[in-house]
């Protein structure tokens, strides 16, 4: 069976690669960019963390596996972004990850969210891979080539997530009367951090305007294309759109984080300057 | 006419019937277990090589399944990024482990839902070493290189084992574990070049998991009675102490890369024997832990029945949906 | 005869054999089982399962109910033909074995 794995020539890029290519140029990304790429890894690292939470809990074992890949790949974009958003400030992947407190995280409150039951954390999966598909295709043709090379990979394997999420939302949503409701309860609680992802903020539309970054409202549309036909044709009904505060990438969050970040960092932070 | 003699001659001459294909059939499997091939799911098999193989097949599945939990512990802790990603990694293959081993059992006759249910009731057993728990870090380092390390010399063997199913899952799951057991020894490694406090938290996990690992092997040989039935079918290769010897052998020379000291203050090359001499475990703990008062037997039982109970309705609702697809279709059809 | 461990409608999800191209111009080889509501999952299930170490470019699934085997009783007659017929084989024909490109 020699011939069964060919990961050895794979030349996909990983977290590792990019810190060597970054060690090596001079060309690191300025302040915005680092920024940017660091409300990205954000978004990316908090999911995982919480996808991470399902490992040994899932409906099935076959789902426990599907759900620890959905939870790597978002790992692995974490990853990515972190260590480029790091070498504008001289730090790696790990000193961003676990000695920053909550307010300078900049992921979006959705990401944050407590798993709930299945039918909950398939709900949040679901708008955040609608949201994530529409965003590393547009960032794949980003002028940061960078950015570019992140987004390409994971605009495949978040592609993936969605086909996922879209099956669970029309077996549960079809499934049972119990699926239903739990289904319905779900897309209700998580609706109302949607819309933060599709806001602009002048950050990132200083870097729009330079063919950098992706504008958070060109987004919209697919999202309305594609999430309240699902809805609908699962036999649910799209939530009633509430006023959200949002503010995740100006450091502002719900009552979910801290307690993430805490127990994220606990090991890290009662060991600094320690290698693991 | 007298039916009913009729009817016992029919049954006399089925049972005679059976007798015969018996026969035959535990002439082919005595060849086939003679001549070192495979038994596969159709063969005619004794029912105590059956139920062996179930027992022993479906308790490999337990212990992949109940431990994924001493380690996704850590997968929310874990101190880098990277180390969160392999952690996540394996506990993973855990779980597609266990599945590849139920699926081997399931050949057998046996489904998985029978074999959860055993598994949440309390009635079947896993290998008591996931009864301890993992209250470090490090503890991820010493399951990696001890208690993987003592499977892998366990399950080595098993890839040759004679039930076809059995052998097959154990060929994927060696290939996959490969990892298992140098990630965990890379982490005591990390720790022993890292600070005195990260260098004492590897010292006292591997103190704690020692013994527990080499007492993986199973009872000494003339206390394990079943072993020698085992051994002539071929499902067990090699005995419990020889698997152990083995096991503490390549053990010592990697403790001292390393640079931790392993609890033994018997441990000594034996130049005569050409192995290195350890000391006596205490099975008494070792039966305790097996009997379920260890401390974490109930939780490890209890977190799985509630990953179980509480995916019920999911599996169900998938079902419903599968059921209500293929009647359109039939109705589309007809 | 339906593929070992096939459960009918007991289980909740039944299952399901799998079988993967490791790449192209290989045949798919059988990989393992796995559980499933339907087959839409079970190929999903199957690509998380039995591909997440690049072992595959294609996978194929089957519901093991709907495999039909060889009767195991009649292991014998089914495949006692082909022996003693080795003239089927190149091996046989030794009077050409030191002809050039034959």
């Amino acid at each position: 069976m020699s011939h069964s794995t060919n990961h050895i020539a794979s030349t996909a890029i990983t977290p590792e690669s990019i810190a060597q290519s970054l060690a090596s140029s001079s060309d690191l990304p300025d302040v915005a960019v680092a920024t940017y790429a660091l409300g990205l890894g954000d978004d990316a690292l908090v999911l995982a963390q919480r996808l991470g939470e399902w490992i040994a809990r899932a409906p099935e074992l076959e789902e426990d596996v599907a759900l620890g890949n959905i939870g790597l790949d978002q790992l692995g974009h974490a990853r990515s972004f972190l260590t480029y958003a790091g070498s504008a400030f001289g730090k790696t992947e790990d000193e961003l990850a676990y000695f920053r407190d909550e307010p300078e995280f900049l992921n979006h409150q959705l990401f944050e969210q407590p798993n709930g039951d299945f039918a909950q954390t398939i709900a949040k999966q679901m708008i955040a891979s609608v949201y994530f598909v529409a965003l590393y295709r547009g960032l794949a043709a980003s002028n940061d080539a960078m950015l570019a090379a992140i987004a390409a990979k994971a605009a495949k394997e978040v592609d993936y997530h969605l086909d996922h999420c879209v099956q669970w939302v029309k077996r549960l949503g079809l499934g049972t009367a119990e699926s239903n409701r739990r289904m319905q309860r779900g897309l209700e609680v998580m609706w109302a951090f949607a819309d933060e992802l599709f806001r602009s903020d002048a950050p990132t539309d200083s870097l729009v305007a330079l063919g950098i970054a992706v504008s958070p409202s060109s987004l919209r549309p697919a999202f309305d294309a594609l999430v309240p036909p699902l809805i609908v044709a699962s036999g649910l009904t799209v939530p009633v759109t509430t006023f959200t505060r949002g503010g995740g990438r100006a450091g502002l969050h719900s009552e979910s984080l801290g307690p993430l970040l805490a127990e994220m960092q606990v090991l890290a932070r009662a060991h600094p300057g320690a290698s693991w | 006419m007298n039916t009913t003699t009729d009817v016992t001659t029919d049954a006399r001459a089925d049972a005679r019937a059976a007798q015969i294909a018996d026969e035959a059939g535990e002439r082919r499997f005595n060849e086939l277990l003679a001549s070192e091939s495979r038994v596969e799911p159709s063969d005619w098999m004794p029912e105590g090589y059956r139920k062996t193989l179930i027992r022993q097949i479906s308790q490999h599945g337990h212990s992949e399944i109940i431990g994924m939990q001493p380690e996704s512990n850590w997968i929310a802790r874990a101190p880098s990024l990277k180390r969160k990603a392999i952690l996540m990694a394996k506990v993973q293959d855990e779980a597609g482990h266990g599945l590849y081993l139920y699926s081997a059992a399931q050949t057998l006759g046996v489904d998985r839902e029978t074999m959860f249910d055993q598994l949440i009731t309390g009635k079947a057993k896993y290998s008591s070493i996931f009864n301890y728990t993992t209250p470090t870090w490090a503890d991820m380092g010493s399951i990696g290189w001890l208690v993987d390390g003592a499977a892998i010399c366990n399950q080595v063997p098993l890839c040759r084992v004679s039930y076809g199913p059995y052998g097959r899952a154990m060929v994927r799951i060696c290939k996959e574990e490969s990892f298992h057991q140098r990630q965990g020894f890379e982490i005591l490694l990390e720790l022993m070049r890292g600070t005195d406090a990260q260098k004492e938290m590897a010292q006292e996990s591997v103190n704690r998991w020692y013994a527990p690992a080499l007492m993986m092997f199973g009872p000494p040989d003339e206390d394990s009675p079943n072993s020698k039935q085992s051994m002539a079918w071929n499902i067990k290769r090699f005995s419990n102490d020889d698997l152990r010897q083995r096991f503490v052998d390549m053990l010592v020379p990697q403790a001292e890369i390393l640079g931790v000291t392993l609890p033994d203050a018997a441990l000594r090359w034996n130049e005569e024997r050409g192995h290195y001499d350890f000391g006596d475990l205490d099975w008494s703990e070792f039966h305790e832990v097996l009997a379920g008062r260890g401390p974490a037997n109930t939780i490890r039982v209890s977190r799985r029945r509630e990953a179980h109970e509480n995916g019920a309705w999911v599996r169900e609702a998938a079902r419903a949906y599968a059921d209500a697809q293929a009647e359109s279709r039939r109705g589309l059809v007809a | 005869m339906t593929s070992p461990g096939d459960s009918g409608m007991r289980e909740t999800w039944p299952l399901w054999e799998v079988f993967v191209r490791a790449s192209r111009g290989l045949s798919h080889v059988h990989a393992g089982s796995l559980h499933a509501p339907d087959e839409i999952m079970a190929v999903r299930n199957a690509r998380d399962l039995y591909t997440r170490r690049a072992e595959g470019v294609s996978v194929w699934v089957v519901r093991a109910a709907a495999i039909t085997a060889s009767d195991p009783d009649a292991k014998d007659s089914f495949f006692e033909s082909p022996q003693g017929k080795e003239y089927r084989h190149a091996t046989y024909y030794t009077e050409s074995d030191a002809v050039p490109h034959l």
